[in-house]
């Protein structure tokens, strides 16, 4: 086996008012996977998200990225390794103009001049959003906030891109687009979403988290059709929706 | 650059002598030309002027409430410091403003803030500017969308004393803006930040720029200059 993207081993961790979030966490993302984190409110998948770039520190465990261990001495090449993108793009986007905010990650590292320019315009690219590079963040739709701020982590060239929900709030066609992009993208991606058809149109493993714990992980659409794992976890299908019918 | 001679300009203008009514015609003549290869649609212009109104009204008492000497004018008696204070409100506020909205309506807010961050306006300050501008339209909207969620509950505030909600609302929207502040935060530190702006920007001002810039403000100094000098 190759070395893994993410490597994350017996994670525990309790927020200052004694609330356990996470409990004894193992997690594997191989290079060039997609991997979906299932899992109903509260499980703990965002505070696990906010540990794989050291923004949260374990208690106890360890977070590997590429090989590298999430330390205060790392924190920050970690941080490039792992683009975290948030669930409201409002949070995400917060220079006046689009290519200010994506040339902000980048800049952070010490990148500038043209191969700022052009790692701007690449990022942008990917998400099919050049055209708003110049344009205000706030006079962008949903959709394309949520689309610019994945550039704004693509332009970090990350080992792994980490996205927090990535369609919520998104209309049908949005979605499509997102969906469009995000398979588009040659890099590992870890999404954690409660958007079940869309987790199994992207990501071929998933992983379904509860309680602080991962409970189970295989792939998505075995996952999605055990039945007895799907209800002890509150994880539903939409209505008259068959996982076996979409030909995997 | 425009940052620059905007400052120039003003402050030329209200050095001049408020006895050099040429001088400031001048000045308006400058700002009228600018005005004019900038394009700038009348009604937009007079819009923004109307900010000055109640300075101007402010100024127009001045005459009635001066101490001192007096003079007749148009049968009434008037105070000849208020006249003159009145004139120099009236004269340099407008010219000033006149300025101001010349900058603003060709200088988009990003380049604005750019403009102080390259004229060395501490990073701190750009950078609460650069986050006003950005999230006033998020919490403005916030705001609106309960002003409507009440009113869809019967709220409709006419009185001083049913202000309570609204005032709840508004503390209640001042700790979500301090959540967001610390997911934006989290944000900005998951891309590498540190705690210093990273700069960029577009490019300086050429020379040639600056050249056509500052034209117009060092013509105001001329004009500052020779109403000091030659001409008093």
């Amino acid at each position: 086996m190759s070395e893994p993207s993410l490597e994350v081993t017996d994670l525990s961790f309790s927020y200052p008012d004694g609330h356990t979030a996470l409990r004894n966490v193992d997690l594997h993302v191989h290079h060039g996977e997609r991997v979906a984190l299932l899992g109903p409110n509260g499980a703990g998948k965002t505070t696990l998200l906010l540990h794989l770039n050291g923004i949260l520190r374990p208690a106890s465990g360890t977070v590997t990225v590429a090989g590298l261990e999430v330390s205060d001495e790392s924190a920050l090449e970690v941080r490039r390794r792992v683009g975290l993108v948030f669930q409201d793009p409002d949070d995400q986007l917060f220079m006046p103009t689009v290519g200010q905010d994506v040339a902000f990650g980048p800049a952070n590292f010490g990148v500038e001049g043209t191969e700022l320019d052009t790692r701007v315009g690449h990022a942008l690219d990917a998400v099919s959003m050049l055209d708003a590079l110049n344009r205000a963040p706030h006079h962008l739709s949903y959709g394309e906030r949520r689309r610019v701020a994945i550039a704004t982590v693509l332009a970090m060239r990350p080992e792994i891109l980490v996205l927090d929900e990535p369609t919520s709030n998104l209309d049908p066609a949005s979605r499509r687009e997102l969906i469009e992009v995000l398979r588009e993208l040659p890099i590992t991606q870890l999404v954690v979403t409660h958007d079940l058809p869309f987790a199994l149109e992207l990501c071929p493993r998933a992983l379904v988290m509860d309680e602080g714990r991962i409970v189970a992980g295989d792939a998505t659409v075995d996952v999605l059709t055990d039945e007895s794992l799907m209800k002890a976890h509150r994880l539903e299908l939409p209505y008259r929706f068959d996982p076996r019918g979409t030909g995997r | 650059m425009k940052t620059v001679a905007l400052l120039i300009f003003v402050l030329s203008v209200v050095a001049i002598p408020r006895e050099a009514f040429w001088a400031h015609a001048l000045a308006a003549c400058l700002l009228l030309g600018v005005m004019i290869l900038a394009e700038l649609p009348l009604g937009f212009v007079s819009r923004r002027m109307l900010v000055e109104v109640p300075i101007l009204i402010f100024a127009l008492f001045l005459p009635f409430f001066g101490r001192g000497e007096t003079t007749d004018v148009l049968g009434m008696n008037l105070s000849v410091e208020g006249l003159w204070g009145a004139w120099t409100i009236l004269a340099k506020a407008t010219l000033g403003l006149g300025a101001s909205i010349v900058l603003s309506a060709t200088t988009t807010v990003p380049d604005l803030i750019w403009a102080l961050d390259r004229l060395h306006v501490p990073k701190v300050i750009t950078a609460i500017a650069g986050f006003m501008v950005r999230y006033l339209d998020i919490v403005a909207s916030e705001f609106s969308r309960r002003r409507v969620a009440m009113a869809s509950r019967g709220y409709e505030p006419r009185w001083l004393w049913q202000v309570g909600p609204l005032a709840q609302s508004a503390g209640s929207l001042f700790v979500r803006s301090f959540e967001r502040g610390e997911r934006v935060h989290n944000a900005m530190v998951a891309r590498g930040f540190t705690g210093q702006m990273p700069s960029q920007g577009n490019d300086p001002a050429t020379s040639r720029q600056w050249v056509t810039g500052l034209s117009v403000a060092l013509a105001a100094v001329l004009v500052l200059v020779l109403s000091r000098t030659v001409l008093r």
